[in-house]
């Protein structure tokens, strides 16, 4: 997808064969944004973004850029990030709009497409420029657990894994191969973090920290951080799958 | 437009108020305006009082129809975040509202993730803000409210009242509606001096059956269905479908109430 497109590609009309090259340029600054990854299991849904450290002097764990919205739904993008914090706003006003209006939470499906619709918005007018990122919505309702992305054109799907960003390819090989079906939300933490480590490429040798964020029964249906102590055991059996247990500092008894 | 130009309507009347367009009156007429001036379907009493490990608060399943014992399953005590209960009596529809503004707040605070909780203190300042800001607008909220809970890292009991003029104060024992006559001089007998310190749950709760009682002796309005909550540092501990104890059978030798022998 690396075609120029020699002047059809500074607004948003369509070229003569019919693409729209601003809407397909966005999809390129998504593609160098860090891998997150969403699983959806039986009784709930994980989020994972890996943040490659960019300075010693950004206090740990601390910029948390996976958003809840509601109680019940969390978001996570992953591209141009300023995009992607103002993708959580509008969720925001549209749960809040939804709750003021029907008094009840915003179903998951209802968030995607009420964002899926937004995105596609950026995409009509020259006077804009589309969402550089993909967006990523956990939801747990009434229906169960739902795992939506949504892209920089508007399209959205339901999946129950999926990933984005710089190490997405070799993330969706290893989502490929887990069985949803009877996955459960620790396992799935564990797997989040086994499938990041994977991604990760160790030649440019920076540091990385992984948020993780989940919502499902373990949470009783309320989206927060995954606690530190199940965060450091998934991160320990990741480092031990990954690096075929060559690291001396991990205890032998997990 | 030149700047002359712009400054040429400052200081003289609108057109269209002093020179109106239509000669109806209807049209010109400024916009009717409602405002509350009674509550309809109200609640009645709320009690708190802070003990040794905590407060407790207590409010009645009753909502009236102004003399009419209307709806017998209402819950008036409202958990906002895991440390703080707010109870509220008089308009129902006022209260019902109020705890929809609560529970957006909660989400909006919740939604920032960095860990801050909202205290009870925040919350009664907030909802006394709410108060205060409609009474200035002659449209109020008509309801009287406790915030009850712990507050804070040390988790130091905290009650607190707000009203709907946005009058609040604090006190060691806080009642709202005929609970004010009734039931706080009972309670402050138990609370008074600092006794509310090395006051035992099981005598406050006493305290507070007490309490019910005498408002469902004396007041007109109450029920014998009430809810109790119990926050501590622990956290909340609901209690619904309570109820006291009490004799009427007085009655019989009153003239005029039961059914005359004679």
């Amino acid at each position: 997808m690396s075609s120029i497109g020699t002047g059809y590609d500074l607004g948003l009309f369509f070229s003569p064969d019919g693409r729209l090259f601003q809407a397909e340029y966005a999809y390129k600054a998504v593609e160098n944004g860090s891998t997150c990854i969403g699983i959806k299991c039986k009784d709930g849904v994980i989020l994972a973004l890996e943040k490659i450290i960019i300075s010693k002097l950004l206090k740990p764990h601390a910029n948390t850029r996976i958003g809840s919205v509601g109680r019940h739904v969390g978001i996570a993008t992953t591209g141009f990030i300023p995009d992607g914090m103002h993708i959580l706003k509008r969720a925001r006003d549209e749960a809040n709009s939804w709750r003021d209006n029907y008094g009840s939470a915003i179903p998951g499906s209802v968030m995607a497409d009420r964002l899926g619709n937004y995105v596609q918005l950026f995409t009509c007018y020259s006077s804009v420029r589309p969402f550089g990122v993909m967006s990523f919505v956990a939801a747990y309702d009434d229906l169960g657990p739902h795992l939506y992305m949504i892209e920089p054109n508007g399209v959205y799907w339901g999946y129950n894994g999926i990933s984005a960003g710089k190490g997405r390819q070799i993330a969706r090989n290893e989502l490929e191969k887990l069985d949803f079906s009877t996955l459960k939300m620790k396992d799935a933490v564990k797997e989040a973090a086994r499938i990041i480590y994977a991604t990760h490429d160790e030649e440019h040798n920076k540091d990385h920290e992984i948020e993780m964020t989940w919502v499902g029964e373990e949470t009783n249906g309320i989206h927060t951080t995954v606690p530190e102590d199940l965060l450091q055991e998934a991160e320990a059996y990741a480092r031990r799958t990954v690096e075929g247990g060559e690291d001396e500092d991990v205890p032998m008894n997990e | 437009m030149s700047f002359l130009e712009l400054t040429e309507p400052w200081g003289k009347p609108s057109r269209n108020i002093f020179f109106p367009t239509s000669n109806d009156v209807q049209q010109n007429a400024a916009p009717v305006i409602s405002r509350t001036t009674q509550p309809i379907v109200t609640g009645a009493s709320v009690i708190a009082l802070k003990y040794a490990d905590g407060v407790m608060i207590a409010a009645d399943n009753l909502a009236s129809y102004g003399s009419l014992a209307r709806f017998f399953d209402v819950e008036r005590l409202t958990k906002v975040g895991n440390n703080t209960i707010v109870g509220i009596g008089g308009d129902v529809s006022d209260y019902q509202h109020i705890q929809r503004t609560l529970e957006d707040l909660e989400i909006k605070e919740n939604n920032y993730g960095d860990g801050y909780a909202l205290q009870p203190s925040h919350i009664h300042e907030y909802l006394s803000r709410v108060f205060y800001a409609r009474r200035n607008k002659m449209d109020p909220y008509w309801n009287q409210a406790i915030v009850a809970g712990v507050d804070g890292d040390e988790k130091e009991p905290f009650v607190a009242f707000a009203d709907l003029r946005g009058n609040t104060y604090t006190a060691p024992a806080i009642a709202t509606g005929f609970a004010i006559h009734l039931a706080l001089p009972m309670l402050r007998k138990v609370t008074d001096d600092d006794r509310w310190k090395t006051l035992s749950k099981e005598r406050a709760r006493a305290a507070i059956d007490d309490c019910i009682r005498v408002l469902y002796y004396r007041d007109g309005r109450s029920l014998n269905k009430f809810s109790v909550a119990t926050i501590t540092a622990g956290g909340v501990d609901f209690q619904t479908n309570q109820s006291v104890s009490s004799e009427w059978a007085f009655a019989e030798k009153q003239y005029g109430y039961g059914t005359q022998e004679v």
